[in-house]
């Protein structure tokens, strides 16, 4: 069984992002940038299905310029088989990456697809549920835990309410949340070893897809200020505060 | 110009999250119409019937949406939604996981988690954890969107007067079943829409300890919310956690305890109205939204604070 991942390169997430000061964009300036934390996560699975015999390849993919190679290395330091990169420009919109990545599912006939369930600059949370929609295969989106049996695929999502497990038909894709497992350190030795994987390099028309624009970032701004508070003594001074100056209880 | 909204509802009555969309989507300045899929859903398309501003509200009663299942759902809100030119959902996970597939399979963009209409093609959403908030213009003909619940009110639940009508179309793609559900049983408000939330971190080191928090959230009738750290190390289950990957709650007063205050849990939290943190490490960086910090250790302030409020 083969295993498709997709992993975005995004801004670290201990980096707290401002918009410029003319409000035209996001300031990324020097900034550190990662593998998206749950597309970490979304690799630690496909990595483990493959240590415990259920997957034969992993195949690591990401659309982007070629600073996103450095995202798909940390992947196959990980652990995973071979590289794809989708070269684009620019920022890239979901429904554009889930069209890019069906092209790539078509040539590689995956079983199974992972995908993070967001990445943490957009907060988007879209793209596993467009593939879903475009290669007509189901999807078991928030993932806490996976099963694969037989032809089936047992997803345990984390939802409002709770928990609630599916079983999809496969070829089927999940989007991985938080829990579904802890992502290991890559060691020195598979980081060197990763250099060598190989990494294929397609443009969107190899994939047959016009890279399109549906929505333009008009500007950006920071949120509210909250005003700056006051610390208390005591619980007695919280409790009067809050019964008698924020009214609130 | 009209406008579908997607119903949010356990199938015997109506959630909250939709009248907050019904309100989003009335922004929009068209008609609004509701769709109500599920499975003996009657109670919940009568619950939406009655929403003040709804036009007319659309019923697909069928095993196949019982569940909610995406692959299913999205076909019908696709196949409902191409007569509209607005497709508005609440951005819960079940309008999470729906949606992006409705906008894929019309071919749109999916507009997430708005907070404001700026007009009927452009909105305000928030990106990077809340660091920075987009305004963002849509050129597809038709828009599909969620809406983050808490910054939009709540439509009247009552004084209404739509017509209900039945949508016989049945979409069942095969390719997904339902197997089960652990859903935690509480008598308290939901976390999202409740006017208090009394939240607990890592410090409060084990489950055990959470009901420290159950007698003030008793007293206030608040909802009991937690960190990421609490969830990840098994204190509280998953639909407790707050935060940019979690639950966005706005209530009247949000009390953290023992949160450090990073910049994922106050995603999910810092539109609260009044914020209270206990924390007994005073540079913790949740002081710096906090309106009042209590500088103290949890396990003395918090059975004081239970005795005094
Ligand atoms: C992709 C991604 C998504 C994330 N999404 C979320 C999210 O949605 N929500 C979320 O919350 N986090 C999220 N996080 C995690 C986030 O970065 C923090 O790790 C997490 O919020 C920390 O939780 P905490 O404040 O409970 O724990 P800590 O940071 O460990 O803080 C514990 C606090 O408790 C205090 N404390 C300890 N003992 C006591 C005591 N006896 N009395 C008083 N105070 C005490 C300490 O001083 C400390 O400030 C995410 C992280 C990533 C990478």
């Amino acid at each position: 069984m083969k295993v498709l991942v997709a992993v975005k390169r995004v801004v670290d997430y201990n980096v707290k992002v401002r918009a410029k000061a003319d409000g035209s964009d996001v300031d990324l300036n020097n900034v550190k940038m990662s593998i998206n934390p749950f597309c970490e996560i979304a690799v630690e699975e496909a990595v483990r299905l493959k240590e415990a015999g259920t997957a034969t390849e992993v195949i690591a993919v990401s659309i982007g310029d070629k600073a996103c190679q450095e995202q798909i290395r940390t992947a196959l330091a990980l652990g995973a088989d071979r590289g794809i990169q989708v070269e684009t420009e620019g920022s890239v919109e979901p429904l554009v990456v889930a069209k890019l990545l069906k092209g790539v599912v078509e040539k590689e006939q995956p079983q199974l697809v992972i995908l993070g369930k967001q990445s943490i600059d957009g907060d988007n949370n879209q793209t596993g549920q467009m593939l879903g929609a475009l290669t007509n295969m189901p999807q078991g989106t928030f993932a806490s835990e996976i099963a694969v049996d037989g032809d089936k695929l047992s997803v345990t999502r984390e939802v409002d309410g709770g928990l609630q497990t599916l079983s999809l038909n496969m070829p089927a894709i999940v989007t991985s949340d938080l829990r579904l497992n802890e992502p290991r350190y890559a060691s020195l030795p598979n980081i060197m070893k990763a250099k060598k994987k190989p990494l294929d390099v397609y443009s969107p028309a190899d994939l047959g897809v016009e890279v399109t624009t549906h929505l333009t970032q008009v500007s950006v701004e920071p949120p509210a200020e909250r005003q700056a508070g006051i610390k208390v003594e005591s619980v007695d001074e919280l409790v009067d505060k809050l019964k008698n100056e924020a009214k609130v209880i | 110009m009209s406008t579908l909204v997607i119903a949010e509802h356990d199938n015997g009555s109506l959630k909250g999250a939709t009248l907050n969309a019904v309100t989003a989507a009335q922004a929009l300045g068209a008609d609004v119409d509701v769709l109500v899929a599920g499975a003996d859903c009657g109670a919940a398309a009568e619950a939406a019937a009655k929403v003040a501003g709804v036009s007319r509200v659309l019923v697909a009663d069928n095993a196949a949406y019982g569940h909610q299942l995406a692959e299913n759902v999205s076909l019908l809100i696709a196949d409902v939604g191409a007569a509209y030119d607005n497709i508005v959902a609440p951005a819960t996970s079940n309008g999470k996981n729906t949606m992006p597939r409705v906008a894929a399979l019309l071919d749109v963009a999916q507009i997430s988690d708005i907070i404001s209409v700026e007009a009927a093609d452009t909105f305000k959403r928030p990106v990077y954890a809340g660091n920075v908030i987009a305004t963002v213009k849509s050129s597809d003909s038709k828009k599909v969107v969620t809406v983050r619940t808490t910054a939009f009110d709540a439509a009247a639940a009552e004084g209404g007067s739509a017509t209900v009508e039945a949508v016989d179309a049945v979409h069942d793609a095969g390719i997904s079943a339902f197997v089960s559900e652990e859903v935690a049983e509480s008598d308290r408000p939901e976390l999202t829409a409740a006017p208090v939330v009394v939240s607990g971190g890592r410090g409060m080191q084990n489950g055990e300890n959470f009901k420290l928090l159950d007698g003030i959230a008793d007293k206030l009738g608040a909802a009991i919310g937690a960190s990421r750290a609490a969830v990840d190390a098994g204190f509280v289950p998953n639909d407790m956690q707050v935060g940019q990957t979690g639950k966005i709650v706005a209530p009247d007063l949000y009390i953290a305890v023992g949160i450090s205050g990073a910049i994922q849990h106050l995603a999910g939290m810092k539109d609260s109205k009044v914020i209270v943190a206990i924390n007994k490490d005073e540079d913790a960086p949740i002081f710096q939204v906090a309106d009042y910090g209590l500088v103290a250790d949890l396990f003395e302030a918090l059975p004081e604070l239970e005795a005094k409020i």
